[in-house]
């Protein structure tokens, strides 16, 4: 079944028409290729389809897409402004939290969610924020601290 | 942590920004997508397969089988036995029998229901033992045998070395499947290219030179048709070689049959099902040792289950032969391995690649052996631990680099305070009943890169372009290692430059040549090498056409620094762009070819004896843990993990590789293990296949050595692989020093902790199944 959508992805306004058996994660990277947000599992196991929906990190594999309706969502795409990027996303390069890089939107979009609410979260309170994305390759340390500096600059 | 030596990542930007396109992010103009049938048995016979009633539904474009492969129906890094599509028998439940190319993948779904396949169920055959019974049916029809390799190791005479031991000990060992569990899962796009039967095909392929081989071969093309582009990587460890071969091929099968771009991106139970594994491993080991402490005699053998298919197995199985001992010197040494057919799902390359098997099984054991000389496992591993001009098993006199396994032994063991937490624990654990703590250590030697297993050589293209920017292109892959940001370092080193300034090419086998696998933990040793020869051949050019300039009398006068190009004797100074522009103006080619061949190597098979590897690097790591004996839960308080890598030419990522690895080792210690019944994989996705979360250990403590090697770009060598073998030893070490009471057998489980065996249920044989 077709149903009509309309959302506010990064601060963009959109009016969509798609099927109503798709995930929300296949409307953003399919129907608007914002192909950041990434497919790990599937099932709302690994986090790499982390977004945020009206504030929350979600994992946009298990959203379907008529839920999206009337929301305003965010993904990695809407953290770099003007040209430059956010703290976060700047700490992340720096301090070696970003390696193959699959992993990576999905725990940036957790770890923003986590410091919109709180702004500078202790070490334990990071690694809640981020239990639910898996990362294969940096064993988390450099992501944790990465995270925690930032929290650190918004002191 | 020395903010200098911290060099920002060159693909961090475009991955933080979600700019970075995988293989699934591609799109291509009237793209199809491709799913896989996959067989229903083990084992069987494929009698027919009837896709009539598939092609009949709207939006499926075609239906493809073994009968569409146009070339060679196989493919094998190291002999042709495995077949993209099945092609008489299917070997292992992840056999791909036929594809589909559809408009969407949820037609594909129904496109694959809708295909009849008329099987003829064979025996099969799922334990290794089994496999290797005189009369057990032979599974690979291309071998005599189920047993597929055999190498083996003869040093000194073993017997003699048992008779003139005061203490002799026999422990069997076993080692489970295990999933690579990169978070991007196998992807590939193969786009019909504008020359006749010519094919670019875009992926997540660690080593696409070796890819487009099986691609070449089995379309029937000369390999000037295909052009294998790799797209960023989403993490590999191994696991994206030959599986992607198969996986290009049958996308590219599908893109002749349709003539339209073939998108094929495996979901996670997909990847599971499909793919090779790590080789399990039954290790049988026998040690004879004098009161002293000194090693006598060591007797080896191990299995590996190679499953359906030989993959990587050799290689794998090799380097265990050469390592097996560990790195300790023993005078007597008989070791063979055994890789073994079934019809289980395969193995090949996992970082590690045959060593984390043998590590968990040697350093448990050396710790067990101690005990029973009543002296600490440190104390056995200085008596007889490499050192400055040792021999190793297969008598190759450990020189020509820093031997610096006792130098990484003694830092972990002071950066952990390793003896007197022991003592700590001692009393903590007498009054403690239900929390038990321990500490144990491991340590390791290992060869770098391919060794004797083949062609070593690589190559890299360096070209500064006239406004001093640079691009690099090599012949070996990021894949999510951070081999850009060395590489480049490497680059902009010779020159005296920022890395900002160098831009890493993707690598497409159409523009560098084959410069072998991206695997070994070669990458740093082979490929930076290469780029730094090609960075030097730049580097002389441009001082050629700047000597007037700088007025220097001798080319050795003048040196590349902080982004100047310097006469050292008259202090004249030119900008390293400007010196790039007059080269440029000058007519130089300021473009060059860096080639690499690694020292020779060389091994008598027979028996097992020779210089495997032309230099070598050491490592130790500590694992201090909780042990919660109610549950059986382990939890790793601290680990510990110091690495020689020569010289960290990339910091960041050299402490990202330990953390990585590390963890990687934990998970493999742990709870990782891909559960195998029947031949068929229970666990497929990853709420049931467990992974490390960042909740699961508690602090990693890198440490990071550093004596050059005379090979190695400024000194580097390996660090990849190294890092995930310890962790397990380390760990069993610690819970037997936790609970007094020793395990044979990883993962070490919760329910082995409690009860102190597995609660699964046997497997049944293949005739019974
Ligand atoms: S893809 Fe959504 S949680 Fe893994
Ligand atoms: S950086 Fe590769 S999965 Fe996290």
């Amino acid at each position: 079944m077709i149903i009509h959508i309309k959302f506010k992805v990064n601060g963009v306004d959109y009016d969509i028409k798609t099927e109503n058996n798709k995930r929300l994660l296949d409307v953003l990277r399919d129907d608007l290729r914002l192909t950041g947000t990434k497919e790990g599992c599937g099932i709302g196991e690994c986090g790499a389809c982390t977004i945020i929906m009206d504030g929350e990190a979600v994992n946009s594999c298990m959203v379907l897409a008529g839920r999206a309706n009337n929301t305003e969502i965010m993904t990695v795409e809407g953290l770099e402004k003007d040209g430059e990027l956010s703290t976060l996303q700047d700490n992340f390069v720096k301090m070696g939290a970003v390696q193959c890089g699959f992993c990576t939107p999905g725990m940036l979009m957790s770890a923003k969610a986590l410091l919109m609410k709180n702004p500078d979260p202790t070490v334990e309170e990071i690694k809640e924020a981020i239990a639910g994305n898996l990362c294969r390759c940096t064993g988390y340390t450099q992501i944790v601290e990465a995270i925690k500096k930032t929290g650190e600059e918004n002191r | 942590m020395d903010e200098k030596r911290n060099i920002i990542r060159i693909d961090g930007y475009e991955k933080v920004t979600g700019r970075a396109k995988y293989c699934g992010d591609l799109y291509f103009d009237r793209m199809l997508y491709g799913k896989i049938l996959r067989s229903k048995y083990a084992h069987a016979k494929i009698l027919n397969i009837n896709y009539e009633k598939a092609l009949e539904i709207k939006g499926v474009h075609g239906v493809v089988t073994s009968w569409d492969v146009p070339g060679e129906k196989t493919i094998g890094a190291i002999r042709f036995d495995h077949f993209p599509f099945a092609t008489d028998k299917a070997l292992y439940s992840g056999d791909g029998i036929a594809a589909v190319a559809c408009e969407s993948e949820e037609i594909c779904d129904r496109a694959l229901e809708a295909i009849n396949v008329e099987y003829e169920e064979l025996p099969a055959i799922f334990d290794m033992f089994e496999a290797m019974k005189k009369e057990s049916p032979i599974i690979k029809e291309e071998f005599d045998s189920n047993i597929l390799t055999h190498y083996p190791l003869r040093k000194g005479n073993v017997e003699q070395g048992f008779k003139s031991s005061d203490l002799i000990l026999e422990r069997e060992f076993n080692t489970q499947f295990v999933e690579h569990a990169y978070i991007e899962t196998e992807a590939v796009i193969a786009v019909p290219g504008e020359a006749k039967d010519c094919y670019e095909i875009y992926g997540s392929i660690q080593c696409p030179h070796s890819t487009r081989k099986g691609v070449a071969r089995t379309m029937g093309v000369p390999l000037k048709n295909i052009r294998i582009i790799q797209a960023n990587m989403g993490g590999a460890f191994g696991g994206k070689d030959d599986s992607m071969t198969i996986l290009a091929v049958r996308a590219c099968v599908l893109a002749k049959k349709t003539n339209r771009p073939v998108k094929v991106v495996y979901s996670r139970e997909e990847s599971i099902i499909d793919t090779y594994k790590r080789h399990p491993y039954n290790l049988k080991y026998k040690i004879g040792v004098s009161k002293d402490g000194k090693i006598q005699a060591m007797k080896v053998l191990m299995y590996a289950d190679s499953g359906a298919y030989l993959s990587m197995t050799p290689f794998v199985t090799w380097r265990s032969v050469v390592q097996a001992t560990g790195p300790y010197e023993v005078e007597n040494v008989e070791t063979d391995i055994y890789g073994i057919a079934t019809n289980n799902p395969y193995t090949g390359a996992f970082r590690g690649f045959g060593s984390p098997q043998i590590i968990y099984a040697q350093e448990s054991l050396m710790d067990e052996v101690a005990e029973k000389l009543g002296m600490d496992g440190v104390e056995l591993r200085r008596i007889n631990g490499y050192k400055q001009g040792s021999t190793t098993a297969s008598c190759q006199k450990l020189e020509g680099h820093k031997v610096s396994l006792m130098e990484a032994m003694d830092k972990v063991i002071e950066k952990s305070d390793y003896f007197n937490k022991k003592e700590e624990f001692k009393i903590y654990n007498a009054k403690s009943e239900r929390f038990k703590k321990g500490i144990g250590l491991s340590c390791s030697f290992r060869g770098c890169s391919l060794g004797a297993e083949g062609t070593d050589a690589t190559g890299a293209i360096v070209s500064v372009q006239a406004d001093g920017s640079i691009y690099i292109l090599a012949g070996l892959a990021e894949n999510g290692q951070g081999l850009k940001t060395t590489f480049s370092k490497i680059a902009a080193d010779v020159f005296g430059i920022d890395v900002s300034n160098c831009s890493y090419l993707p690598q497409d086998t159409g523009f560098i040549a084959d410069g072998g696998p991206t695997v070994a933990s070669r990458s740093t040793l082979m490929g930076g090498s290469a780029v730094k020869l090609g960075a030097e051949i730049v580097r002389d050019r441009i001082k050629d056409s700047v000597k007037k300039t700088l007025e220097a009398s001798s080319l050795d006068d003048i040196v590349f620094e902080n982004g100047k190009v310097i006469n050292i004797k008259n202090k004249k100074e030119i900008e390293f762009k400007k010196a790039c522009e007059i080269a440029y103006f000058d007519g130089k080619n300021i473009t060059a070819y860096g080639w690499y061949k690694a020292p020779d190597v060389y091994w008598d098979e027979e028996i097992g004896q020779g210089p495997a590897y032309f230099t070598y690097v050491y490592g130790s790591q500590i694992a201090e843990l909780t042990v919660d004996t109610w549950t059986g839960k382990i939890f790793v308080d601290n680990a510990y993990a110091a690495h020689d890598v020569g010289n960290a030419i990339n910091y960041t990522g050299t402490l990202g590789q330990i953390y990585g690895g590390v963890v990687q080792g934990m998970g493999y210690g742990l709870f990782e293990e891909v559960d195998v019944q029947d031949g068929f994989i229970k666990n497929t996705n990853l709420d049931e296949y467990f992974i490390p979360t960042v909740k699961d250990f508690g602090n990693i403590y890198p440490i990071v050595i550093e004596n050059p090697d005379k090979y190695g770009p400024s000194g580097g060598k390996s660090l990849g692989e190294p890092t995930i073998e310890l962790m397990s030893s380390a760990i069993n070490n610690a819970v037997s020093n936790a609970m007094g009471k020793r395990f044979y057998k990883i993962p070490i489980d919760l329910e082995t902790i409690v009860t102190g065996k597995q609660l699964k249920r046997k497997q049944k044989r293949g005739s019974e199944a």
